[in-house]
């Protein structure tokens, strides 16, 4: 049993990940004191693991929507300008006079409104970036480009170009609550992700989702529909996204077209491929969040042992290239020198 | 013949009406607008943006994409700075060890890239890590640029009368231009990218070069890069770890209007300068105007963007043979 788990192709996808991110925590802990410790402080929980979970929610939910589009052979760049769009829309609803120059607050907004709205306008984005994709047949890249380069200005129209401030109790728990001990983002993070796991793995839908990145084609041939696929895997991530965009705004208490989310984008793409998904095929959600984990444990490592912040990204672009390589199969051929049919064999 | 030749220039007849379009609206709205200076501003303003578009070119147009442009002009521009502001080193061994440092940037990722069969875009990416992180490494703040040389290369300049004058800068642009259309319709170089972007597989049965091609495709943009870093360094007079955030979308965004198909494989380098030009229109545009913000470039630049991509993807249904056709003229350029 144990054999064949090692053999199946999943594990081996999840190991390189996973082992990574083990190395960066053991050197944790034996370098930075009490990295390990979770405390319990009025019933909630805190520590620095706990910090990484809390600071890595927003792109780990965009690592999700993620996920499943380059499942389908598919990418989303316009992840970020969505995150502006909806911060910008929550704080806008909230404060609706504030941009003609009105400090005073007007009537409570209702949380419902707060949240729903930036979440339609999100999932109407991503709805966008499928039907350009889907129907119209424009490459991905392009596709989410448009959106990825107008989106911002759509956001900072929103906002008139101001940063928003707000103060909204309700609104603002689920940037800074606190749910069962949990910081409130990291339970949204696991809702959804049981939520995605659910609907991929325990229905049918996600070997749709492999199918149609594997091969189109064949499946549009197997009687899948591809369109309708590709249209609901970008709108999860415009969803994806829109959830992402009310935890930062929340957690700010403002909405900033100009830097919420930015460059946002470009994480939960390595995060993806550091989990070992690839374009088009097969897609790992548990690999995908352990990339994201990997990106914020390293950015949180270099801060406590007192490197140079500006050191973090020089550090990613290792990591990234180093996972990616290990990666390619051309690579590890250099090394083991065993061609792929003896490997097929040994196994 | 007569429809393919439409094919493929339709997307350039009309990049170059937009062009049209927009200076004659510009004209008729502002007084002012229609000048030889508005003009030649354009080549001024988006000098950079221009040198790096020309380099992109034929990264998009053998089917790949470089997102690392912005970063690479951030840390040569802080890199010159530092190195002739604070250890007064002449700006000639500076330039020279920048643009070396861009081909040695480039050819590394196209060895990523051919070698270890990883896609562009994850190997540009962290390009784009790398070199913005060495640019905060290098310095956090702007440096300032002061050496008599400098100021001499800033103050050359060929005067074109009516109070127009075409910088150094300007030069450049127009001299890589010139190089890179040379490049693309007269050079083996060229007629192997278009090939390897039409078909790769193709490219490799017919026995073209594709693996060298591929490498010096990157090693060109590295250099054009560095290059434009040096010509930013010269327009601002200083360098700045965060500057051009965000660059490499409106480089991928001019080239894309210029007429240049995403998917690899047709394009041209002259179509990209109108493409820059149209950028830089816009915003001319905007600042006439006065009263509409900044933000409303991003959003006409987005428009515009679907609207030529909804233009390539209409012709790139009715012609599939303009691709077999471009392998095909690459063989014939082949030595027997």
């Amino acid at each position: 049993m144990s054999d064949r788990r090692i053999n199946n192709e999943n594990f081996q996808k999840l190991l390189w990940p996973l082992v990574a991110l083990g190395l960066i925590l053991l050197f944790n802990f034996f370098f930075t004191p009490g990295f390990l410790n979770v405390e319990v402080k009025d019933g909630r929980l805190f520590g620095s693991l706990i910090d990484i979970v809390n600071r890595g929610a927003p792109v780990m939910l965009l690592t999700i929507g993620m996920t499943l589009v380059f499942a389908t052979g598919g990418i989303d760049l316009s992840v970020g300008a969505v995150i502006a769009i909806s911060g910008a829309l929550a704080a806008t609803i909230i404060r609706p006079d504030y941009v003609k120059g009105v400090l005073e607050y007007g009537e409570l907004r209702p949380l419902f409104m707060v949240v729903s709205i930036p979440l339609l306008v999100s999932m109407a984005a991503g709805l966008w970036n499928g039907l350009l994709v889907a129907i119209i047949g424009i490459q991905p890249i392009i596709a989410t480009l448009i959106l990825m380069v107008a989106g911002r200005g759509i956001a900072q129209l929103i906002t008139q170009g101001q940063i928003v401030v707000f103060i909204h109790e309700p609104f603002q728990f689920i940037g800074s609550g606190f749910l069962f001990g949990l910081p409130f983002p990291i339970s949204i993070v696991i809702f959804m992700c049981a939520l995605t796991y659910l609907l991929t793995r325990k229905t049918a839908l996600g070997m749709f989702i492999e199918a149609v990145g594997a091969n189109p084609v064949a499946s549009r041939f197997m009687g899948v529909k591809e369109r309708l696929i590709k249209i609901s895997v970008y709108t999860f991530s415009g969803l994806c996204s829109g959830i992402a965009g009310l935890i930062i705004c929340a957690d700010i208490k403002a909405a900033d077209a100009n830097h919420a989310g930015f460059l946002l984008e470009l994480d939960a793409i390595a995060s993806v491929i550091i989990g070992g998904t690839m374009w088009g095929g097969r897609f790992t959600l548990i690999g995908s969040i352990a990339g994201t984990l990997i990106i914020q444990s390293l950015t949180t490592t270099i801060l406590t042992i007192g490197i140079a912040p500006e050191v973090t990204l020089v550090f990613k672009a290792v990591v990234i290239i180093c996972v990616a390589l290990i990666q390619s199969e051309d690579f590890r051929r250099l090394f083991t020198h065993r061609s792929p049919q003896l490997k097929a064999k040994s196994s | 013949m007569k429809i393919r030749l439409n094919q493929k220039t339709i997307p350039i007849l009309a990049t170059i009406a937009v062009f049209i379009l927009v200076y004659t609206v510009g004209s008729i709205l502002y007084t002012g607008f229609f000048s030889l200076r508005v003009f030649t501003n354009l080549f001024i303003d988006n000098a950079f943006v221009g040198v790096i578009a020309v380099g992109m070119t034929f990264v998009i147009i053998s089917g790949g994409i470089d997102l690392s442009v912005g970063s690479v002009i951030a840390f040569v521009g802080v890199l010159t700075a530092k190195l002739i502001h604070v250890y007064h080193i002449h700006p000639v061994p500076v330039i020279f060890l920048a643009l070396l440092f861009g081909a040695l940037f480039g050819f590394t990722m196209g060895c990523l890239i051919h070698f270890f069969n990883l896609p562009p875009f994850l190997v540009t990416l962290v390009g784009m890590f790398l070199a913005r992180g060495l640019a905060f490494l290098t310095s956090l703040d702007a440096i300032p640029i002061k050496h008599p040389f400098i100021d001499r290369i800033v103050d050359f300049g060929i005067p074109l009368g009516f109070r127009a004058w075409l910088p150094a800068t300007g030069i450049i642009f127009i001299i890589v231009v010139l190089i890179g259309i040379y490049l693309s319709h007269f050079t083996r170089f060229g007629r192997n990218t278009y090939a390897i972007g039409g078909n790769e597989q193709s490219a490799i049965l017919m026995g073209l070069p594709v693996g060298k091609t591929k490498v010096l495709i990157y090693t060109l943009n590295g250099t054009l890069c560095a290059l434009a870093g040096i010509v930013y360094s010269l327009y601002t007079l200083s360098g700045y770890p965060l500057a051009c955030v965000g660059l490499e979308l409106d480089v991928i965004a001019a080239v894309v209007i210029g007429g240049t198909l995403l998917t690899g494989g047709a394009g041209f380098v002259e179509g990209t300068l109108i493409g820059v030009l149209i950028l830089g229109l816009i915003q001319t545009f905007i600042t006439f105007q006065g009263t509409l913000s900044s933000w409303w470039t991003m959003i006409v630049i987005g428009v515009l963007l679907f609207v030529f991509i909804l233009l390539q993807r209409y012709l790139s249904t009715t012609s599939i043979t303009t691709t077999n056709l471009a392998v095909k003229e690459a063989v014939e350029m082949q030595p027997t």
